[in-house]
């Protein structure tokens, strides 16, 4: 079995796209909506990286990767955002809470995967 | 032997000063016409080779400026700064994209699109969208650069999900790596946090890619990191030369070793790297990756020096011209020497004179074969270019070539690419028919373009023979008179009709294609091939064919000649011309009432006194020679006072002061000082005729 990644976001397009991409190389993936389901889910299964939007209803990346570094069990696991050329402030304050790297919308697949390669290879 | 892509990058730098060069003149002189022609020729030849070559972005991006200069040189469009200043950013494009394809920096085709776009709207057509991008593909760079990297991770990285061996791991990726970790700042282990990093790392890594992919591996941390990227040798770019640096210096280049501190412990002359450690001035690791940082750099330069080194040199090709010129000079001093010596009774010095008189043939044999090369690689060229042009033109042709060994010196050689292209191009898009109208003229459907070369004398001969429809005699002569360079109702010969096609303008093609229709090209062929002391001439058949058939010098810097005397002058006719020399008296000629005629056993072989032609003046002697030379298979004799005998010839060019001077073909220094012309027999030949001909009229 593959790693297992977890793709946050609340379009249903975007988490298609990352299902695919990953899934066509070799992870498994499990999707959540939002910081809250994501965060639900984390408490039930484990998982080897993340993927996630900034911008969510619920609870947005930014407090999805604090949330995410406080707990004991996830405090090194690679974290990749999902930002816009619109926001590059938000790639600061996303480094800050304790994200791993990041991809700018819209990206190829074969870009996602290059920055996976880098921090966590299948 | 040079790749294509090789030849063409020479070829292309070139033709793009030369359009510069053209661009920027006719700035200044926007009304002289024949700047526009260059410029148009330059870019019509580097479409046609670039295209042939594989640079199809060069070849689309030349095709929409030729296109535009065409409609300037018809009048159609205005040539004005704005054009220059586009065509000129053209040109440095141009040469972005060529040096792309040798490891330069990739082009934006952003950049291309643009361009193509403005030259389209110029035009007055929309531009279109797809842009030509889709032909462009991304620059690889071939040559391979070595880079020093240190790259120190902030103690934090590991609580921002990353592991540094992964980005390690990914800059081996880039090529051929060596890592050594650096350990000498990782704390004891009571004081040791296990969730932070201390440990650095030196890589040397040898990679074809740049410093920016090399970065673009640390982007993610390279804000809590330190790194520093040094390239420390790469192909070509740096001095090769000598060993790499030493221990101490790349210890000190690194900033692991003060200056001072290195040399205080040079001067201990033990070994460095052992007395540094010992000293507790510089960590193991910091040593051990300075040696192997100095290992694989002597490695790569030895590599580099034992291809260089293998069955051949590389000599650069001006060192060659530079050493033709030399001997030329020497072959002038030689004759002097003879000469001085020749007029003392000196036997000893004579002795050395035809000593050195030896050594200097020889010499001069040797120098020239260095520049002579076999042709078979310029002919090899032409295959992609056949195979590609009949593949878009519909037509199924095979090249053939023959006498691929023919050797020919090297700037003869270089010159006579485009002239080929030239032809080779005409024949597919006007010779070769279709394969439809092939097997109506109950032909294979399969064209056959022939190029051979072979030895003829002094010359070599070069033809280009396609089995097409022939010339159009009677479209020619109609495109002729149309054009006003030939009176409706004037007699004049087949070879005459069909030399016209070598006229400046003269195209009959109804269509302007990709290949061939504008004009250019047959007068370049005939400029390119005179420049190089050469002729062209052109045969055809209807419905068999036509052939191309270029009579070339096998060397452009010396030849064997013949000199002669008349009065005081002294003349060189080319030896490889001469067949005989015969005597002729006074008597003799008085027999041929003025006929100029000389029976040589049994010929009659029409002559040409030279004291006449280049009114030297003066008394014919009592007994004159008549020099039989052989031109195009006729023999013609040449009246002169006295044989003088060979003369190793080297040859000058006349200034532009004499250019279009019909008989002469340049000028040699004697070994007195003086100069003598050197004669053009087949032009003096034909200026004779057609004066007999006007006589008889």
């Amino acid at each position: 079995m593959g790693k297992r990644v977890m793709a946050v976001d609340d379009s249903a397009t975007v988490r298609q796209v990352l299902q695919m991409t990953l899934e066509g190389a070799g992870y498994e993936v499990v999707e959540a909506v939002d910081g809250k389901d994501a965060l639900d889910k984390l408490g039930r299964t484990s998982v080897d990286m993340m993927v996630t939007d900034l911008n969510m209803p619920n609870m947005d990346g930014i407090d999805l990767i604090k949330h995410v570094r406080q707990s004991p069990g996830n405090r090194f696991m690679p974290i990749i955002m999902l930002t816009t050329e619109s926001q590059p402030e938000k790639k600061q304050e996303g480094k800050a809470a304790g994200a791993s790297g990041w991809i700018v919308k819209p990206f190829k697949p074969e870009q996602l995967l290059a920055v996976i390669r880098m921090i966590c290879p299948a | 032997m040079s790749s294509i892509a090789d030849t063409f990058r020479d070829e292309a730098a070139e033709l793009l000063q030369e359009l510069e060069a053209a661009l920027l003149a006719l700035e200044e002189t926007p009304e002289e016409t024949s700047l526009v022609d260059r410029v148009f020729r330059a870019l019509h030849t580097l479409k046609g080779a670039g295209g042939l070559a594989g640079f199809d972005v060069v070849a689309e991006l030349c095709h929409e400026a030729e296109t535009t200069f065409e409609e300037v040189r018809s009048g159609e469009h205005p040539l004005d700064r704005e054009l220059v200043s586009l065509t000129l950013a053209a040109k440095d494009l141009l040469r972005l994209l060529i040096e792309a394809e040798f490891g330069g920096a990739p082009v934006d085709p952003a950049r291309v699109s643009h361009l193509l776009a403005a030259f389209r709207q110029r035009l007055g057509e929309t531009a279109s969208s797809a842009g030509g991008s889709s032909l462009l593909t991304d620059g690889v760079s071939s040559g391979l650069s070595t880079y020093r990297i240190r790259f120190r991770p902030g103690p934090g990285i590991f609580r921002q999900g990353i592991q540094p061996q992964l980005l390690l791991g990914e800059l081996c990726r880039l090529g051929d790596a060596v890592v050594v970790a650096q350990l000498d700042k990782v704390p004891p282990l009571d004081q040791l946090d296990p969730e932070e990093c201390h440990v650095y790392w030196d890589v040397i890594l040898t990679t074809a890619e740049d410093e920016n992919a090399i970065r673009d591996v640390f982007i993610f941390v390279e804000d809590d990191c330190e790194l520093s990227v040094q390239m420390i040798d790469a192909d070509g770019l740096l001095d090769d030369a000598g060993d790499y640096k030493k221990l101490g210096e790349i210890l000190v280049e690194r900033g692991d070793l003060p200056e001072e501190d290195l040399e205080k412990f040079l001067a201990e002359k033990k070994r460095l790297g052992e007395t540094l450690i010992a000293a507790g001035v510089v960590a193991g690791g910091q040593v051990d990756s300075a040696l192997a940082e100095q290992d694989r750099v002597q490695r790569l330069r030895r590599e580099r020096q034992a291809v260089e080194t293998s069955d051949s040199i590389r000599v650069k090709s001006e060192r060659l011209d530079k050493l033709v010129n030399l001997i030329g000079e020497m072959v002038t001093v030689q004759a002097r020497l003879s000469q001085l010596s020749n007029g003392r009774e000196d036997a000893a010095l004579l002795a050395v004179a035809e000593e050195v008189e030896r050594l200097t043939w020889e010499l001069r044999d040797q120098v020239l074969t260095i520049r002579m090369l076999p042709i078979g690689s310029t002919f090899s060229r032409f295959k992609r270019l056949v195979r590609d042009l009949g593949d878009e033109l519909g037509k199924d042709v095979m090249l053939f070539t023959e006498g691929g060994e023919t050797e020919l010196d090297k700037t003869v050689i270089e010159r006579l690419g485009d002239p080929l292209v030239h032809l080779i191009r005409n024949c597919i898009g006007h010779g070769i028919e279709a394969p439809e109208a092939r097997r109506v003229a109950g032909k294979s459907a399969k064209g056959r373009i022939t190029l051979s070369a072979e030895h003829s004398g002094a010359n070599v001969l070069i033809s280009v023979a396609d089995d097409g429809m022939g010339l159009d005699r009677d479209r020619i002569r109609a495109k002729a008179i149309e054009r006003g360079l030939l009176a409706p109702q004037a007699e004049v010969s087949d070879r005459e009709i069909f030399n016209l096609i070598f006229l400046p303008g003269f195209s009959t093609a109804e269509q302007v294609s990709n290949v061939s229709g504008r004009g250019v090209g047959m007068d370049v062929v005939r400029q390119a091939i005179e420049s190089l002391r050469g002729s062209v001439e052109v045969g055809s058949q209807p419905g068999r064919g036509s052939c191309f058939t270029l009579k070339l010098p096998l060397t452009l810097a010396i030849i064997d000649g013949l000199m002669v005397s008349v009065g005081g002058e002294q003349f060189i006719m080319p030896l490889a011309d001469v067949e005989e020399c015969i005597a002729l008296t006074r008597t003799d000629r008085a027999a041929t009432h003025g006929r100029d005629l000389v029976n040589v056993r049994d010929e009659i072989v029409p002559f040409i006194p030279l004291r006449e032609t280049f009114a030297v003046g003066g008394e014919h002697p009592e007994m004159e020679q008549v020099v039989i030379a052989r031109l195009e298979g006729k023999r013609v004799g040449f009246l002169v006072d006295h044989v003088v005998g060979e003369h190793q010839t080297v040859i000058k060019n006349l200034g532009r002061f004499y250019h279009g001077v019909s008989g002469i073909s340049g000028a040699t220094i004697l070994g007195d000082g003086h100069v003598a012309l050197i004669l053009d027999l087949p032009q003096l030949a034909e200026r004779a005729e057609q004066r007999e001909q006007v006589a008889w009229k």
